[in-house]
């Protein structure tokens, strides 16, 4: 935008002449000029809380004291030791639920994009359309759907799957609130169209005509799919299921309100020890192991899935 | 003197006395001691209330109530008497017309910890947290005080509340003779069952809760400490207004081995009425201020006072460091002193009061409401109450711990 005010176009002639290594380094400066605000942000919205909380996270003290930095890295291997029954139960959860999202979003993208015809928009405002009500609500409306006397459950102990479900260890007594099941149900439903809405951008691009060229050189629908289709959507499986993964696993509210005692995920942890029993050192030391871990399992994911486009 | 309606004339007496008259506080307590025994409070002095203005290291700022009449106060949701169409807060509104003073009224706490995680930063830098008046439950209200972020209180301003504040309410061990703090409402920890659920069985104790089989899975236990483990101390023959840390770590096993053999469906906060009016939870420990409500809906709902006794505990008005409208908050505070307007709060909001002299005034009111030992505890329920103790800080931060584990987290 410097550059371009020192030049009006139209009357190049009447402008006082300007040095040509000032304009030259002007322009050089423009594209920090235009990234300012993106790094600002990241400064102030990303940077300093991750500075903040890895200080944090090897300080010791107490509220009446206040907290000094000790490099106090024990914390670290402490939390850890004491929790990682929590990070297991986490990521197994997360990775079921995404793998769920996957199953169930991957055919009704594919509907969407290929099938839909005029109603495509209507189904893609249903799948938006949770969001217009909060988090919270949407998670405890399922406790009215479960219910222990609600029809679901009533129709599933009758259909005996409760008894199937009871014997895999997902749900117990006859009911399906306060269980595995129902927290990986509910992390899947919550974050369903953050998989659903990738997945059909990618697969919306695709060029019907490849569909119709794979046809003339006789391949099968599935053939189709598995060699045309799927490949070409595969940056939007990809962003789908991090979109997913990496929110589940630092999800708290779903255990909180679906699940029993031993449900209890690590952003449990994290947010009781925060909030409730102001260990603020193990509580940042968590976060970042949580974080460590999500970027270790992401890094691998993506290099075997293979996206250079992603990323 | 429009402050001093509705007192005898001795005790108004000497209010006027004292203010006029701009005596150190020494001579000031010597004359509400004299005036208060003339009215036949007698017992207050008895019980030996320490002086109010004893700083105990919590931080006064300049006071700009006299200039500036506004007032930002902080409550809980549904915590305040409302008008049907819930536009207008009649007792609230009242008393800006007598003062003049206009009040900010926000309904922003939904939890103790959470409000306490918002406004930390700004005390434990020295700032003003917006906030003249806040409502918290009294361990955390314990916390502020002990951590200089609670303005003492100058009882100059506070005559009803002097007055009128209930006798077991005076003297908690975290603020002897109430010099930071005043009781907004009561609560009452107790049982409740859904009678259908049960299948028409009564539960009558703790122990049944974490043992009975005909419960198992259908269980709730707050996710509040104090209520918890202070029910189950009581249970076990235990003090909790005295307990040591190895009856806490006895408590804890004994709900942990509840836990463990499923006994227990969910620790939660006050989404367990959902779980109760349906179903789903047949029996729970509950606050008593949503049984009153529940019950309406649902007549099916039942309490219990254990034989063993309950926990009780306040939710408690206090004036944050770095507020400049301490007066405008104390007199506030006493406004909800007077009985009349007591009664009307308590109608609304159904929690016990802190007032004495309120039961007239509701009868006036609502006879059910009135004789509703929920709201106006009887002889008997007053004997069974007891409050957990106040802990250190090293304690508090020891027992959440080990507490949370419990919970599951």
């Amino acid at each position: 935008m410097a550059a371009l005010s020192t030049a009006p176009a139209g009357a190049p002639a009447e402008v006082p002449p300007v040095p040509p290594g000032a304009a030259a380094r002007r322009r050089r400066l423009v594209p920090y000029w235009l990234l300012l605000p993106g790094i600002l942000w990241l400064l102030v919205f990303f940077a300093a809380p991750m500075v903040y909380q890895a200080s944090t996270s090897v300080q010791t003290g107490s509220l009446e004291t206040g907290y000094q930095v000790t490099w106090h890295f024990a914390t670290y291997w402490d939390a850890f030791r004491e929790y990682d029954v929590f990070y297991l139960r986490s990521l197994i959860y997360a990775g079921i639920a995404t793998v769920l999202c996957l199953a169930i979003g991957y055919p009704l993208a594919y509907t969407i994009a290929f099938k839909a015809g005029r109603w495509r928009n209507v189904l893609l405002v249903m799948v938006i359309a949770p969001f217009f009500t909060s988090f919270l609500i949407r998670t405890l409306a399922w406790k009215t759907i479960l219910a222990d006397d609600g029809y679901v459950v009533t129709v599933l102990d009758k259909l005996h799957i409760l008894n199937v479900t009871a014997s895999l260890g997902i749900t117990a007594d006859d009911r399906v609130l306060a269980t595995p099941l129902a927290v990986v149900c509910g992390l899947t439903y919550n974050f369903l169209p953050f998989m659903i809405l990738p997945l059909y951008s990618s697969l919306e691009r695709i060029d019907p005509r490849l569909h119709e060229a794979a046809g003339d050189l006789y391949a099968r629908p599935f053939t189709t799919f598995r060699k045309v289709t799927f490949p070409i959507s595969l940056p939007g499986v990809v962003a789908g299921t991090l979109l997913t993964f990496i929110p589940a696993s630092g999800d708290y509210i779903n255990a909180e309100l679906l699940g029993s005692p031993s449900e209890q995920m690590i952003g449990n942890v994290i947010q009781s020890k925060f909030l409730t029993v102001l260990d603020y050192p193990t509580a940042a030391a968590l976060s970042f192991m949580l974080m460590a871990a999500i970027l270790v399992i992401v890094s691998v994911y993506i290099r075997k899935a293979g996206t250079e486009e992603l990323v | 003197m429009e402050m001093f309606e509705g007192l005898s004339e001795p005790v108004r007496k000497a209010w006027e006395r004292s203010l006029t008259n701009g005596r150190a506080s020494l001579s000031r307590r010597r004359v509400l001691g004299a005036g208060l025994g003339v009215a036949g409070a007698g017992a207050l002095s008895a019980c030996g209330i320490p002086a109010a203005t004893n700083n105990q290291g919590g931080v006064k700022s300049d006071d700009l109530s006299d200039k500036d009449k506004s007032l930002v106060f902080s409550n809980w949701q549904l915590y305040i008497d409302m008008s049907d169409d819930e536009k207008h807060m009649p007792t609230l509104e009242a008393f800006e017309k007598k003062t003049g003073i206009k009040v900010k009224y926000s309904d922003d706490i939904t939890d103790n910890v959470e409000f306490f995680a918002k406004i930390k930063p700004q005390l434990a830098a020295g700032q003003s947290t917006g906030r003249d008046l806040v409502v918290l439950t009294d361990w955390m209200a314990a916390r502020m005080i002990r951590l200089g972020w609670a303005q003492p209180l100058d009882p100059t301003y506070l005559p009803h509340a002097f007055t009128n504040l209930e006798q077991r309410f005076r003297n908690p061990d975290w603020d002897p003779g109430r010099a930071h703090s005043y009781p907004w409402q009561g609560i009452a920890t107790v049982i409740a069952y859904n009678e259908k659920a049960t299948k028409g069985k009564k539960v009558g104790s703790v122990s049944q809760l974490l043992d009975d089989p005909d419960l198992k899975g259908r269980v709730a236990l707050l996710s509040e400490m104090r209520d918890t483990i202070g029910m189950t101390l009581l249970d076990m023959g235990k003090q909790p207004e005295s307990f040591t840390a190895d009856d806490f770590d006895a408590a804890v096993a004994r709900v942990q081995k509840a836990v463990d053999g499923k006994q227990i469906r969910q620790f939660t906060g006050n989404e367990y009425t959902d779980g109760l009016a349906s179903g789903n939870i047949a029996a729970c420990v509950a606050w008593a201020g949503d049984l009153v409500q529940l019950q309406a809906d649902n007549p099916e709902i039942k309490f219990v006072i254990p034989p063993a006794g309950y926990i009780y505990s306040t939710d408690n008005m206090l004036v944050p460091a770095g507020s400049k409208h301490r007066k405008n908050a104390e007199l506030l505070i006493d406004w909800y002193y007077q009985p009349e307007i007591a009664a009307e709060l308590s109608a609304w909001v159904n929690y016990i009061t802190p007032c004495t002299g309120v039961y007239e005034e509701l009868l006036k009111i609502d006879e059910d409401v009135a004789n509703n030992p929920l709201i106006i505890p009887n002889a008997e329920m007053k004997a069974k109450a007891h409050p957990f103790r106040s802990l250190s800080s090293k304690e508090e931060t020891a027992f959440e711990d080990k507490f949370a584990k419990l919970i599951g987290a």
